[in-house]
């Protein structure tokens, strides 16, 4: 019986070895840090592609979240077996670029494998944010969104708001917010996630300031963050006012406190456009989301929001029919159609021109005009130099010495304008040490 | 009295003392080692450019502001969590020892809270204390309390605390129980007859006789205290708000990984090992010496 139960072991491995052979594929490892209904998608993608061709097999393996899928791949390639494709998030753009040798650019990629490639083919505001001042595109962009605000209709409705034109200026939305709180959101009147991407990137690019010198660091390493403008200032003076009684209330530094707007605590949330699958699940009320607010005395504004998200990297070091299978797979991946029922099913942007003008062209927006709002934000204006995106070193941890800064102007330990400057000036260490270390 | 057992030869000593050897140098003085070089090192996170800078990253370090907050942080975090986990296990397996019913049941829950991984002790607090989602968070809140771990730095702190504690005291309870059981009753039952009430036995029979446990759990808790949290504390507070939970262990994890900096994060692991070093070395020049064995 035993002898039995190992040789029909035997003869399944076997079996399995044999077929591996036989097709003699070309494995395309792709190392990402999607969960849930994401994973689901990449899954899809991988198979979907595998499906339509013989030659190559993508294979995807998830690596944890976005941290710690990066720190996968740097451990990997330390060690000499870094995946094919790896999934970084957006602020980890500065740190991929500098690896140079580490990284294959999708430009040049593309070029070697001989796939036609026209970078004009993709929106420009979600593709800027990863290529070269010159245009080249260095990652495959692929979950994108940008930040709107979230609000609750119903709570609208309650406080005497038209739920059909939600505030559009800053100004506004303090004034809303003083109602909501007053009508039973005693605790959060509005609030955000991601506090610095809300209130310092993402507020900088929309009103068209810079967050730092060198086009946001996008044209340099030797650049200088400038966020302590007396516009700054003043939104996080307004927002520590407003803590105060809790009109404005923290919410974390990243995306945990997204439930405070789906559980009704909070009224109006300013978030990723992606938070649009759990609201569509979880909220049980009306709800709608708008373009980010505003001041309306600033001139220009509103010029355009930037994104958030990941992109795909190639890693260096691979051979070239590797870097064929790659190259076919970001084709298939840019495939008109394909972008369009990503687009719809997972709610992130599409990628291409030709995708936003084919879903646009169906009335799909008409039926759910909340998936187009940061495409509208995106494209609101021609991105400047303080809006095309930005490219720190060491972001990951910047971002972290400037929500500290915040909590403590929310917290009263120290003003607002002490609070920026300290950001600042701890941000520009921060950007010496990674410009010494990435420096030859 | 001689505490030591004389072996003859020399090989056998040693062939059996090989293995343990073997081990430490694998998974200590070669990691260790290969820490304190790092720690002289400038190096993007890929290891692309690498540049030898001496004491540059030791010099860089103390000359932060931070840095000395988070030993403050870590002093302040390490005396309450080790204070609290151990009053309270030897509380705890005080009474468990005694005769009561459900004894067993007791002891066995007791001890469960230690198979719980540190993340998810965090996870766990939180989802208590969290202050939209916590259940006791919102009955403080309800009571008046603005509990907000999110911004008070001080709340934030005690919340840390709170898990890091409950997640050491199974495993102090464990050792404090087999202590009491260890200690012969008829010793026990002597004073009782001599007139001792139970406090006074407590103090001049149980507690000295348990000082070798106590002394073990004190080094063992010390050093969870200084390495074994940043799991909790990475789940709970990320290090915030402003600061406010961040300790060296959760600096070294923080610069190292979330920042890429490897030179600094080697050197300040290499800081916090001669802290721990020296603490340890100094608990058994001073304190040892009160222990009975």
């Amino acid at each position: 019986m035993q002898t039995h139960r190992q040789l029909g072991w035997l003869v399944a491995g076997a079996v399995l070895v044999a077929g591996n052979g036989a097709a003699a594929q070309t494995e395309i490892q792709w190392w990402h840090a999607m969960t849930g209904a994401n994973n689901d998608v990449i899954v899809r993608l991988a198979t979907e592609f595998n499906e339509s061709q013989k030659d190559y097999k993508v294979v995807p393996t998830y690596k944890g979240n976005y941290p710690d899928t990066l720190n996968a791949g740097i451990a990997a390639f330390r060690a000499g077996n870094a995946p094919h494709i790896m999934q970084v998030f957006e602020v980890g753009t500065a740190t991929m670029m500098a690896a140079t040798g580490a990284v294959k650019p999708v430009h040049v990629m593309m070029k070697e494998a001989g796939e036609t490639f026209d970078p004009n083919a993709y929106l420009p505001t979600i593709t800027g944010y990863y290529s070269t001042t010159k245009g080249e595109m260095l990652s495959f962009p692929f979950n994108s969104s940008s930040t709107v605000m979230w609000y609750n209709k119903d709570s609208f409705k309650k406080a005497g708001l038209d739920p059909n034109s939600p505030p559009k200026t800053w100004p506004e939305v303090f004034e809303a917010a003083k109602k909501l709180k007053a009508a039973g959101h005693s605790n959060c009147g509005f609030g955000n996630a991601w506090v610095t991407w809300v209130n310092l990137e993402q507020f900088s690019a929309w009103h068209n300031v810079p967050l730092g010198t060198k086009a946001n660091g996008m044209d340099g390493f030797d650049t200088e963050l400038k966020f302590n403008t007396p516009l700054h200032v003043k939104h996080l003076q307004n927002l520590v006012e407003l803590q105060k009684d809790k009109t404005y209330d923290y919410s974390g530094r990243t995306n945990t406190g997204e439930g405070r707007f789906t559980s009704g605590e909070c009224a109006i949330f300013l978030t990723s456009s992606g938070f649009f699958g759990n609201v569509k699940a979880n909220a049980k009320f009306e709800w709608g989301n708008a373009a980010m607010p505003y001041y309306p005395d600033v001139a220009g504004a509103p010029q355009n929001s930037i994104i958030g998200g990941a992109s795909l990297w190639v890693m260096g070091g691979k051979n070239p029919a590797e870097y064929k299978g790659v190259a076919k797979f970001f084709t298939f991946l840019s495939n008109t159609d394909r972008q369009v029922e990503l687009h719809k099913k997972s709610g992130y942007l599409p990628i291409t021109k030709a995708a936003y003008e084919k879903t646009k062209a169906s009335g799909y927006y008409k039926e759910f005009p909340y998936l187009e709002t940061p495409l509208l934000e995106l494209t609101n204006k021609e991105p400047t130099e303080n809006s095309r995106g930005l490219r720190f070193g060491n972001m990951v941890q910047l971002r972290d010495v400037w929500a500290e800064e915040i909590e403590a102007a929310l917290a009263g330990q120290k003003p607002a304008k002490q609070a920026l400057d300290d950001a600042v000036s701890r941000g520009n260490a921060m950007l010496r040490q990674f410009e010494r270390q990435v420096a030859r | 009295m001689d505490k030591r057992a004389i072996f003859g030869g020399v090989a056998l000593p040693y062939l059996l003392l090989a293995p343990q050897l073997l081990v430490t140098l694998v998974f200590f003085y070669w990691p260790a080692s290969q820490a304190v070089w790092q720690s002289f090192l400038l190096q993007d996170a890929f290891g692309l450019r690498t540049q030898f800078v001496w004491l540059e990253n030791y010099r860089d370090l103390f000359a932060q502001r931070d840095y000395y907050r988070a030993m403050g942080t870590t002093a302040i975090f390490a005396v309450s969590v080790t204070t609290l986990s151990l009053s309270i296990a030897l509380l705890l397996a005080v009474q468990a020892d005694k005769h009561i019913k459900g004894a067993g049941i007791y002891k066995t829950l007791l001890i469960w809270p230690y198979a719980v991984a540190p993340a998810i002790a965090g996870v766990l607090w939180l989802f208590m204390f969290q202050p939209s989602l916590g259940l006791v968070a919102r009955g403080l809140r309800s009571n008046g309390i603005d509990w907000n771990p999110l911004l008070n730095g001080n709340h934030a702190m005690l919340l840390v605390i709170m898990a890091s504690t409950w997640k050491q005291i199974s495993y102090n309870f464990l050792f404090f129980l087999a202590g009491l059981q260890a200690i012969p009753r008829s010793v026990i039952e002597a004073a009782a007859i001599d007139g001792a009430r139970p406090i006074r036995r407590f103090w001049t029979i149980v507690f000295p006789l348990l000082s070798p446990t106590a002394f073990f759990l004190l080094v063992v808790n010390i050093v969870y205290v200084f390495f074994d949290t940043f799991g909790i504390i990475d789940a709970m507070t990320g290090g915030g708000p402003s600061k406010a939970t961040e300790t060296l262990v959760y600096k070294v994890f923080f610069d190292g990984r979330l920042g890429g900096d490897l030179g600094s994060s080697a050197a300040q692991s290499v800081i916090l090992m001669v802290i721990v070093v020296g603490l340890t070395a100094f608990q058994f020049r001073y304190i040892e010496r009160k222990v009975t064995y």
